[in-house]
């Protein structure tokens, strides 16, 4: 056997992708408070596809399943893709948006480790062009929602489809939605950021989920799952683009707190983003990719036709991943001195 | 002890250290064996040529190896006694191959030729390399490069740095710790040579902080003079050669440099130590101290001669216990395994470790590479060892040495913290290999292209120069007259003759060289000067002829 004898036991893909996942449970809860228990008939329906595609995948790529099903990387994908995507949609929904994200973006292009694009940003991307009115209908916050469906009507929902309750009395347009509607029909931000589903901070309880998906990307950085470079470029990039905007013409653009705390922006920044595969791995190319990603993000949400930009910024930056990489490899120690011989 | 300001090289791994396991014991000297087994090959670069004969009595210290080239030194017997064969033996290499060794059977007397110190500062330096070298020094740290070399400041250059690398990163190792705890002084009388032949003013002792007692001893032995020691992090590789120098004194070795070119030279502390016995007891190279650890009844450090059998060694340190599962030569991060325990010590032998299932667990099976980065962070020497492993895992060599292959030091570092525990450095030595044997495979075919070449251009010259010489020798005797008038045969003659001057120099003006169209701007500058040097020569014997 050849040097090093040694390994580090204690590390390995799985341990990497269970922190991950345990870094979003404080998310999870705080949803389940805001919005019902809708998001564990997602979240669970969301694994159970996933795992079905995975399996699949791999049994018709003649691969091991014992590894790659324990691996925890498509519980990544689906957990991400179930909290990017509205609750108490139909069941086929989802299974569409993991099939993209499992079959078309992870094992098309080679499974694990290989994919170019984050699976979970593909599957919203297909689900988004091919179903745009279901991704609208986002449960609305308990407490001003005319009716909360409760676990078993979550279950009801998913499965059965619409049953005896209208969707009109769970769900309403996000704080992102209804900004971006009534801003185009001629309302100033301010007055339309009056109504109460824009809480404190810019988004009655999503903002509080979004806190949360904060605290679980600092416990990543604390564990070194992740390095301070991408949640940074992202979130500053963010903040400047969406004050500027805001700086040149207020009655039109929101400032940065309310970008910062609606839609992905934190679960993307510390997420979405930072999955290594997909994501630029040099010191400068990370701060490139996921500060252009926070710069798209506000653009597509200020000019573009998607309640989000999130998916699309990263999809695209995804895209330009290798170029960065290509073009920003530190140096190597001693390589800025040259050698005595040489010169 | 001394505080400096030190300096922090990027990543590295944090180890288990097991080195108290075999630090209890002091160094012990292994008994006179029957048998040792001597490889002419210690050192990095060509292995020494024997010099001794089937059933030829030696004495300890004689040499039986003359170095033979320049990287080379020599090779001593380590006991008296009788060579009862020269031939190849097992030999603790990671190939397993057989290497050419002398085989020594003792006589029990252990009997040695007389010593000669050396009065090192009145010596020549020159001199007192050669005598170095000859006496079989070279690095005990485990690279094992011949001292003689790095003693040469050469012409111009100025060393004004010498660092003892008492570092010892890898873990379980514990000879260089037990050493510095029972030989301080001898090891700073050899760093006090070791000064005076590179014109050093500072000298810095570089020890890992997880060994106070070698700190505190070599401080002692240090105390009143101006040799600084210092502790250093305990890191994984601080003791690499660059990685101590930037440690010590933030000097960046360039990237396809060595510490001299900063100004530093490099020496383990047992190469001092030996360089010590060498000049002041006048000894060869004759032995070291191995730590022998792991999973043996008791683990310790030895002071063994070179050429005894490994198996000895295990012996002397209570015997494997049962369920060991082999042992590795070296440390647990660049060691590798041992093929055959009847293999002898070798100046290149620093630890016996023997392995059992819960110290090393079998690794886990590889996943596919995530990106993650750890490596690159882990990585001293800065790499991005994902992307190389990338290119080599896909043969792109070009591209694995642009992502600067060869400033891997193979650390281990890399593949220690891979959470798909994908062998990584294992990817770097193949792409390393391929790389040197394309290399060689091109220079192979450059040589052969040329000398076609030139075989082509040379056979079309000497053809050219036929045809002239027989046009010159038709037309000399037509002139002369030597077809006679009246010859009957004459005009047949003639028109033969003139046939024959028109050939040559139709032959002349259609011989051109072949194959030389697209000849690169030296080749075709290397034809014009022989091509002007054979004109030149022609015109010399042209006016030199009466």
């Amino acid at each position: 056997m050849p040097a090093p004898h040694l390994v580090a036991q204690h590390t390995s893909v799985r341990s990497v992708m269970l922190k991950v996942l345990a870094a979003l449970i404080p998310g999870i809860l705080v949803h389940a408070w805001f919005f019902g228990p809708g998001i564990w008939v997602s979240l669970l329906v969301c694994t159970l596809f996933a795992y079905a595609f995975e399996a699949l995948a791999l049994a018709m790529r003649n691969l091991p399943l014992r590894p790659f099903l324990t691996d925890g990387s498509v519980l990544v994908t689906a957990w991400l893709l179930a909290l990017s995507l509205p609750t108490l949609a139909p069941w086929w929904l989802y299974a569409v948006g993991l099939l993209f994200a499992v079959l078309v973006a992870k094992h098309l292009y080679g499974g694990l480790g290989q994919n170019l694009f984050n699976p979970a940003m593909v599957g919203y991307a297909a689900l988004i062009v091919s179903f745009p009115a279901y991704m609208t209908q986002w449960p609305a916050p308990v407490d001003l929602a005319g009716h909360t469906p409760d676990l078993l009507e979550s279950i009801d929902l998913v499965f059965a489809g619409q049953g005896a309750v209208s969707p009109d009395a769970y769900t309403a347009a996000t704080p992102l939605d209804t900004l971006r509607t009534q801003v185009r029909a001629g309302e100033d931000v301010a007055t339309v950021m009056q109504q109460p589903v824009f809480g404190h901070l810019g988004a009655r309880g999503q903002e509080m989920v979004a806190l949360m998906y904060l605290l679980g990307g600092l416990l990543l950085l604390a564990h070194r799952v992740i390095t301070w470079h991408i949640p940074l470029a992202f979130l500053g990039a963010v903040v400047l683009t969406a004050t500027g905007l805001n700086l040149l013409d207020a009655s039109r653009h929101a400032g940065p707190l309310f970008h910062l705390v609606t839609g992905g922006t934190l679960l993307g920044a510390f997420f979405i983003l930072t999955d290594p595969v997909s994501a630029s791995a040099t010191p400068r190319g990370k701060l490139i990719y996921a500060g252009l990603a926070g710069f798209l993000t506000v653009i597509i949400r200020a000019f573009g036709g998607y309640p989000d930009g999130v998916a699309f910024a990263v999809l695209l930056m995804n895209m330009a991943v290798p170029f960065i990489d290509a073009h920003t490899q530190p140096k190597v120690f001693g390589q800025a001195v040259k050698a005595k011989d040489e010169s | 002890m001394t505080q400096r300001r030190l300096y922090a090289f990027n990543g590295g791994v944090h180890l288990e250290g097991h080195k108290a396991v075999s630090a209890v014991l002091p160094i012990a000297d292994m008994p006179l064996l029957p048998r040792y087994v001597v490889p002419l090959r210690q050192h990095i670069g060509e292995p020494a040529r024997a010099v001794v004969e089937l059933g030829q009595r030696v004495l300890r210290g004689e040499l039986i190896g003359r170095p033979e080239g320049y990287v080379s030194v020599g090779v001593h017997a380590p006991t008296s006694g009788r060579v009862v064969a020269v031939e190849p033996r097992p030999v603790a290499h990671p190939s397993g191959l057989n290497d050419l060794c002398v085989v020594i059977e003792a006589d029990g007397q252990d009997r040695a030729v007389d010593p000669t110190p050396l009065d090192w500062h009145r010596m020549d330096p020159s001199a007192l390399r050669n005598r170095l070298r000859e006496m079989g020094l070279a690095g005990l740290g485990g690279a094992v490069f011949p001292s003689f070399i790095k003693l040469n400041p050469g012409a111009k250059r100025r060393i004004p740095i010498l660092i003892l690398n008492g570092a010892e990163c890898e873990p379980w190792i514990t000879c260089d710790d037990m050493l510095m705890r029972e030989r301080a002084s001898e090891i700073l009388l050899g760093a006090h040579v070791m000064r005076h032949m590179l014109g050093a003013e500072r000298v810095l002792v570089g020890i890992e902080d997880n060994k106070p007692q070698a700190l505190a001893c070599m401080a002692e032995a240090a105390a009143g003079s101006d040799v600084e020691v210092v502790a250093v992090p305990t890191v994984y590789p601080a003791g690499g050669g660059k990685q101590l120098t930037y440690t010590l004194t933030g000097r960046i070795t360039p990237s396809k440099g060595l510490t001299t070119d900063v100004g530093v030279q490099v020496f383990n502390v047992g190469t001092a130590y030996s360089l010590y016995r060498a000049v002041y007891l006048g000894e060869p190279l004759i032995s070291r101290v191995v730590t022998v650890t792991g999973h043996v009844g008791t683990p310790r450090n030895l002071e063994v001669r070179l050429g005894s059998p490994i198996l000895d060694l295990l012996q002397a340190a209570g015997g494997e216990l049962p369920g060991a599962t082999g042992e590795v030569i070296g440390g647990p991060m660049m060691g590798f395994d041992l093929h055959d325990t009847s293999a002898p010590v070798t100046k290149a032998v620093n630890c016996i470790l023997v392995k059992n299932a819960d110290l090393f667990p079998p690794k886990p099976a590889p996943m596919p590479c995530i990106r993650c980065g750890e490596c690159a962070r882990a990585c001293p020497v800065e790499l991005q060892p994902y992307e190389l492993y990338w290119y080599a895992r896909h043969r792109d060599f070009g591209k694995t040495q642009s992502y600067h292959l060869f400033d891997c030091i193979e650390c281990g570092c890399c593949s220690y913290v891979c959470p798909s525990h994908i062998p990584l450095v294992d990817f770097y030595r193949f792409a390393k290999s391929e790389v040197w044997a394309r290399e060689r495979e091109k220079q192979a075919a450059d040589l052969a292209r040329e000398r076609h070449e030139f075989r082509t251009f040379r056979l079309e010259r000497e053809k050219r120069e036929k045809a002239e010489r027989l046009a010159k020798k038709a037309a000399e005797r037509l002139e002369s007259g030597a077809v006679a008038a009246d010859d009957p045969q004459a005009e047949r003659k003639k028109a033969l003759l003139a046939a024959a001057i028109e050939k040559a120099k139709q032959a002349k003006a259609g011989v051109q060289p072949k194959n030389v169209d697209d000849l690169p701007a030296d080749k075709q500058r290397e034809i014009e000067a022989i091509e002007a040097r054979r004109q030149q020569r022609a015109s010399m014997t042209a006016s030199a002829d009466p």
